[in-house]
């Protein structure tokens, strides 16, 4: 942590950068972002395993923008993150700089998106056993065992959306869930509204997702909903060999082969 | 007691399994009268929540038509559904949402012998699995709901 404070200040005093995104401590043990300008913020980073969010989801809010050319802390899920985002042209390696942190804890510094894609390699995205076992149990549920599991979860959910706005891929200005011409999802947290807004929102993030787990951890309810977007990822490897965000590879659903494997289309 | 008739709901593709259903027509080919055509410029063009929509409006079953890969109108929207139907129809199945009342086919415009068939095996299918209940039961939260705050 001493590293990353001492570059971030580096940064702000040489004006290279204008806002250092980060954790500072917040309350009840939690760790919340903290958008640090001068030496007292940076004064106030830290770095725990309370650190759940994913900061890249500021990065394309316009609000922050504002603020200047940020630094940002990037562990892990945040690299995957500013990758995907980058292959979606979201943000430019000239507008930024990325200050990551190993899984150890020691700053690791980066002059390209290119050089934290290859750094990813050595890391790529894998669910724990007990994640394998969660997904498991729901998949070999009969078909109206899950149906029920899922309305009795996503039951609670009442449309706070706060996994939308905790998510670095959900950057729409306009999301398709406030659209009222048509009204594709209800309005109201009823079950049909709560199972089209997880069904979609798990759909627009197929191939897209990074496994970081914000979407869990900022429901306020703690619906297994991350599970959706897991499946979407398991899928997405073992049919179409997509293996973590990638700058070069297209994205699943918006690119093809002609010989994509299907089985039940008659 | 009447027999139960499935409601089915098919999205198809202007350029071939709409053409393939006229022609079915013109061939005098009888088929199922229990289908709902909704055509679309292409296979690409069908959003994967008009599905749910088409369950949450009261659908037993769904058929989604176009053309057969290479023979797209636009070349590639049948590719791009296709994988798209590949990664929803895994999210609904793990939703819970029963598959086996969606038929996705590729029928072109000289099928009109296939479309029937389609239609035919679809609407026995579902006529055997029944009226689509556990959706409808979600779907009619909205009309039963008491919302006084």
């Amino acid at each position: 942590m001493v590293d990353i404070k001492k570059k971030a200040n580096e940064l702000l005093a040489a004006n290279a950068v204008q806002v250092v995104i980060g954790f500072e401590e917040g309350t009840s043990g939690k760790s919340r972002a903290i958008f640090a300008q001068d030496a007292a913020g940076v004064d106030k980073l830290i770095f725990n395993s309370q650190c759940v969010l994913n900061l890249a989801v500021y990065l394309t809010k316009h609000e922050i923008k504002k603020l200047g050319k940020p630094a940002i802390i990037a562990p892990l899920p945040v690299m995957r993150a500013i990758i995907q985002l980058a292959s979606e042209f979201q943000i430019k390696e000239s507008e930024m700089a990325v200050l990551g942190v190993s899984p150890e804890g020691k700053l690791v510094e980066f002059q390209t998106f290119a050089a934290i894609e290859s750094y990813l390699k050595d890391f790529k995205i894998a669910m724990d056993e007990k994640e394998k076992e969660i997904l498991a149990k729901i998949s070999n549920m009969s078909l109206s065992e899950r149906f029920d599991f899922w309305m009795q979860e996503l039951g609670e959910c009442f449309k706070c959306y706060a996994c939308r706005a905790a998510c670095p891929m959900c950057y729409c200005h306009k999301c398709a869930v406030e659209q009222n011409k048509p009204q594709w999802i209800p309005v109201a947290a009823n079950n049909l509204g709560n199972l089209e807004w997880h069904a979609m929102r798990a759909m627009h993030l197929a191939g897209r997702c990074v496994n970081c787990d914000a979407c869990h951890n900022a429901c306020p309810k703690g619906i297994p909903l991350n599970f959706l977007t897991k499946l979407m990822m398991v899928d997405a490897k073992e049919i179409f060999g997509q293996d973590g965000p990638s700058l070069k590879d297209g994205h699943l659903l918006s690119t093809f082969k002609p010989n994509d494997k299907e089985n039940f289309i008659r | 007691m009447t027999e139960f008739e499935p409601k089915i709901v098919a999205f198809v593709c202007n350029w071939c399994t709409y053409a393939g259903a006229d022609l079915t027509g013109t061939s005098r080919i009888k088929y199922a009268t229990n289908v709902k055509l909704v055509r679309f410029p292409c296979t690409g063009r069908i959003d994967f929540m008009l599905l749910l929509k088409a369950f949450g409006e009261g659908a037993d079953g769904i058929i989604i038509s176009g053309c057969h890969p290479n023979d797209c109108h636009y070349t590639s929207g049948n590719f791009h559904a296709r994988r798209r139907w590949i990664m929803f129809r895994g999210l609904l199945n793990f939703l819970g949402i029963d598959t086996r009342r969606i038929q996705f086919s590729w029928v072109s415009a000289a099928e009109g012998g296939k479309w029937a068939d389609i239609v035919n095996s679809t609407v026995k299918s579902v006529r055997e699995l029944g009226p689509y209940n556990d959706y409808k039961k979600v779907a009619d939260f909205l009309e039963t709901e008491v919302t006084n705050g």
